[in-house]
């Protein structure tokens, strides 16, 4: 029997095996050690990795997070948590200037291997200051990374290989996926004995020959539930690629994917402008413009900020439904 | 050195709490410096006098203790709500802690200005928002004070100078300072109460904006409503500080600073005033200091409320530090309130929280029409600016 495990504890198994790998690793964040941390991520791992390994941080973003970022150029490897990723609105010099730029301006003499992780979606009725997705913004400067697992196996990898990486790596979950169970192989089923996906690479998570639904995060969720309704309904063969890593991107597999079927959409719950379908379509455009049978589309949440109300914050993010709707009419 | 406000009020402020925390939990939860506790000197009665509380009729004096229980029946009854599943998303409640919004609010004109966090349905009631509107919005409804835009953490009511309803911990701090500076500027005598977390004192924003308001002279007044704990952590692991407590901080600032016992709407009121007229005469600004106590969690999904706080330590604040009991037992003694007059109260506070549920339910969800009203005046007013260009990308 395969072994499922939630989200969440794929993340959080990702971390005891780090802190486990070394001793530099340390979590930091607002209730992530006595609370057991907001959402749970980190349950269990104070009581056992104890006070200097966890650290229970004031609500004080900015300083927190460039205080790991400056732990970080001696080595420190800090994971630190945002209990949303809105709150990184507060520690945006820190995280955009700071990081993503120190390496490049000491001409390579400095390194900030930090890892910033929370949860990163709106669709859970906590209006708008708390509903925001900045993947994007963060994915367009160089220098830092971005990833979005979608399901608890590139959880868990990618967690692993986030903390190993020597440089920032801005890692989007959401609390919408955490309670979801993946299948997960225990490290004595794995042939190097530990779970590592690489930073930048995509995976094909539906093979289909007809359309390419390409998302990144929840929205692969969304992508695979409208792939069943367009087999079993409308007898398109649809292919789901999952991003995993915004930046750096697989264009690879994504170019491979739009020879094969000729369309594209791209669904994502980031906002539209300058989103990240706006430069994946724009690749696809300069690089398979001659494979297209169609324009290639984009399916976002809605362009507003997110909407209090559960009945029409619903409506704001990307459908089953609506990626069906649109796929047929490029179909 | 900064101003420090009523030299006798560390001293009553401190016994206050000595004797209320028994030895287990002092470490974890300390709202003053551990000083010996001094004797409780009359100081309710003190603040009582006070001319702002001398002044108060026995109908206004009813009438604070009728604000602070509708507000505690409004929370009770949305609690209720959340608990059928009727309300999603995040609900802080404001039960136990009545007496700072109501307290300090009733002292405000025409000028005056408020501004607050996501605990911010007291202050949106203290302001004379109605219960159906703060009903309807928590709910998600079309009929709620930001037609269900905004939700628990994000009421408005600029027509009342109520600016907010703020999510994003300390975010309103540096507006608090600027509704201040824009009373200034267009020579009005006013200020604008912002009102904050003890947790909230540790955000960057927070200092800056001390800076200016005392750099610039701006009326503003901060109010920590210093309820011991930011979510699970107490103010012992969160935050440095002196001695004297967490509002001493504006000594950095040069700036005044004072600590009031919100058990007492009277020693609020009496302390905030003071605060007040420097705004308004001065147009100096001020930090204070106000010890209180959240009955429940921190919102209604903090499964842990009664892990990083003793049972004890509730029900010891429960009991002891509840400024609507406090107040009843004092207009009891004081012989213009019975025990039937206050059960009627309730009484009416409650219906009057069950007739803003039953607007609520009964009331639509809003259109999907209206998800791209409100983000642009130009689009909303049709103006040319509003049809010049393209402002939605969506589909
Ligand atoms: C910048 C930011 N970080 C974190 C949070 C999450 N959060 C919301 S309330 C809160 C605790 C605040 O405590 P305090 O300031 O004492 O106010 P209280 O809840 O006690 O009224 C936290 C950590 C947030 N909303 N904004
Ligand atoms: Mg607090």
């Amino acid at each position: 029997m395969p072994r499922q495990i939630t989200y969440r504890e794929a993340l959080r198994e990702g971390l005891d095996e780090e802190l486990a790998h070394d001793d530099n690793v340390v979590i930091i964040g607002e209730e992530v050690a006595e609370y057991n941390g907001a959402y749970k991520v980190t349950e269990g791992l104070w009581e056992k990795w104890g006070d200097k390994r966890l650290v229970d941080a004031p609500i004080s973003e900015a300083g927190f997070i460039g205080m790991g970022i400056g732990a970080s150029m001696l080595g420190i490897r800090p994971v630190m948590e945002l209990m949303f990723y809105s709150f990184a609105y507060v520690a945006f010099d820190q995280m955009m200037n700071n990081a993503a730029t120190c390496r490049y301006m000491s001409g390579g003499l400095v390194n900030c291997p930090i890892v910033v992780r929370g949860p990163a979606n709106g669709g859970t009725n906590v209006g708008a200051t708390h509903s925001h997705t900045p993947e994007n913004i963060f994915a367009n400067m160089p220098g830092l990374k971005v990833v979005s697992p979608s399901d608890a196996y590139d959880a868990k990898g990618l967690i692993k290989s986030a903390i190993r990486d020597n440089d920032p790596v801005y890692f989007m979950e959401s609390t919408v996926l955490y309670g979801q169970t993946a299948e997960v192989p225990s490290n004595d089923e794995l042939e190097d004995g530990e779970l590592l996906v690489p930073i930048g690479r995509a995976k094909v998570k539906r093979e289909g020959t007809d359309i390419s639904l390409i998302a990144h995060g929840r929205a692969v969720i969304t992508s695979l539930e409208a792939a069943e309704i367009l087999a079993e309904k409308h007898n398109i063969n649809a292919e789901v690629v999952d991003l995993r890593s915004i930046r750096p991107l697989d264009e690879q597999t994504i170019m491979e994917s739009v020879r094969k079927t000729h369309r594209a959409i791209y669904i994502e719950e980031n906002k539209p402008f300058c989103g990240v379908g706006a430069q994946i379509s724009s690749m696809i455009m300069e690089q398979a413009f001659d494979d297209l049978d169609a324009p290639v589309l984009r399916i976002t949440s809605a362009d507003a900020p997110a909407f209090y109300s559960p009945p029409i914050e619903k409506l704001q993010l990307p459908q089953a439904d609506e990626i069906v709707e649109r796929a047929l009419s490029i179909c | 050195m900064g101003i420090k406000l009523s030299e006798n009020c560390d001293s009553k402020f401190q016994s206050a709490y000595i004797t209320l925390l028994s030895a287990p939990f002092q470490h974890r939860f300390i709202f003053s410096h551990r000083m010996a506790a001094k004797t409780k000197t009359s100081a309710q009665t003190d603040h009582k006098e006070a001319a702002i509380n001398a002044s108060l009729s026995k109908e206004d004096k009813l009438d604070l203790l009728r604000e602070m229980v509708r507000i505690r029946k409004f929370e009770q009854t949305s609690l209720k709500h959340y608990l059928n599943g009727s309300i999603g998303g995040f609900l802080h409640l404001y039960i136990g802690q009545e007496s700072v919004a109501v307290g300090s609010i009733s002292l405000l004109g025409d000028d005056d200005h408020v501004i607050t966090a996501y605990r911010d349905h007291g202050h949106a009631l203290a302001v004379g928002m109605g219960m159906d509107e703060c009903m309807a919005e928590v709910f998600g409804k079309a009929t709620g004070c930001s037609k269900g835009k905004g939700g628990s953490m994000h009421y408005f009511a600029p027509d009342k100078n109520y600016w907010g309803g703020h999510g994003i911990v300390g975010g309103q701090t540096p507006l608090g300072a600027g509704l201040a500076y824009a009373v200034k500027y267009q020579g009005k005598k006013g200020c604008c109460l912002c009102y904050l977390g003890d947790g909230a004192i540790n955000q960057g924003a927070f200092h800056e904006a001390l800076n200016l308001a005392a750099l610039w002279d701006l009326p503003v007044i901060y109010i920590i409503e210093n309820n011991g704990y930011s979510m699970g952590t107490s103010q012992a692991r969160s935050s440095a500080f002196p001695e004297e407590g967490l509002a001493a901080r504006a000594e950095g600032y040069n700036m005044a600073w004072d600590k009031i016992d919100g058990v007492s709407i009277y020693e609020i009121r009496a302390g905030v005033q003071k605060a007040v007229e420097r705004a308004h005469n001065e147009s100096k600004p001020t930090l204070l200091e106000i010890a209180t106590y959240r009955h429940k969690g921190h919102s209604v999904a903090d499964a842990n409320a009664e892990k990083y706080r003793t049972k004890e330590e509730i029900k010891t604040y429960m009991d002891k530090h509840d400024p609507i009991q406090f107040m009843k037992d004092d207009l009891i003694a004081e012989g213009i309130l019975t025990e039937e007059d206050f059960k009627a109260m309730n009484q009416e506070a409650q219906k009057e929280a069950n007739d803003a549920a039953d607007f609520a339910i009964k009331s639509p969800f809003p259109e999907e029409s209206e998800i791209f009203d409100d983000i642009y005046w130009e689009v909303d007013n049709n103006t040319e600016a509003g049809r010049t260009g393209r402002h939605f990308f969506h589909g």
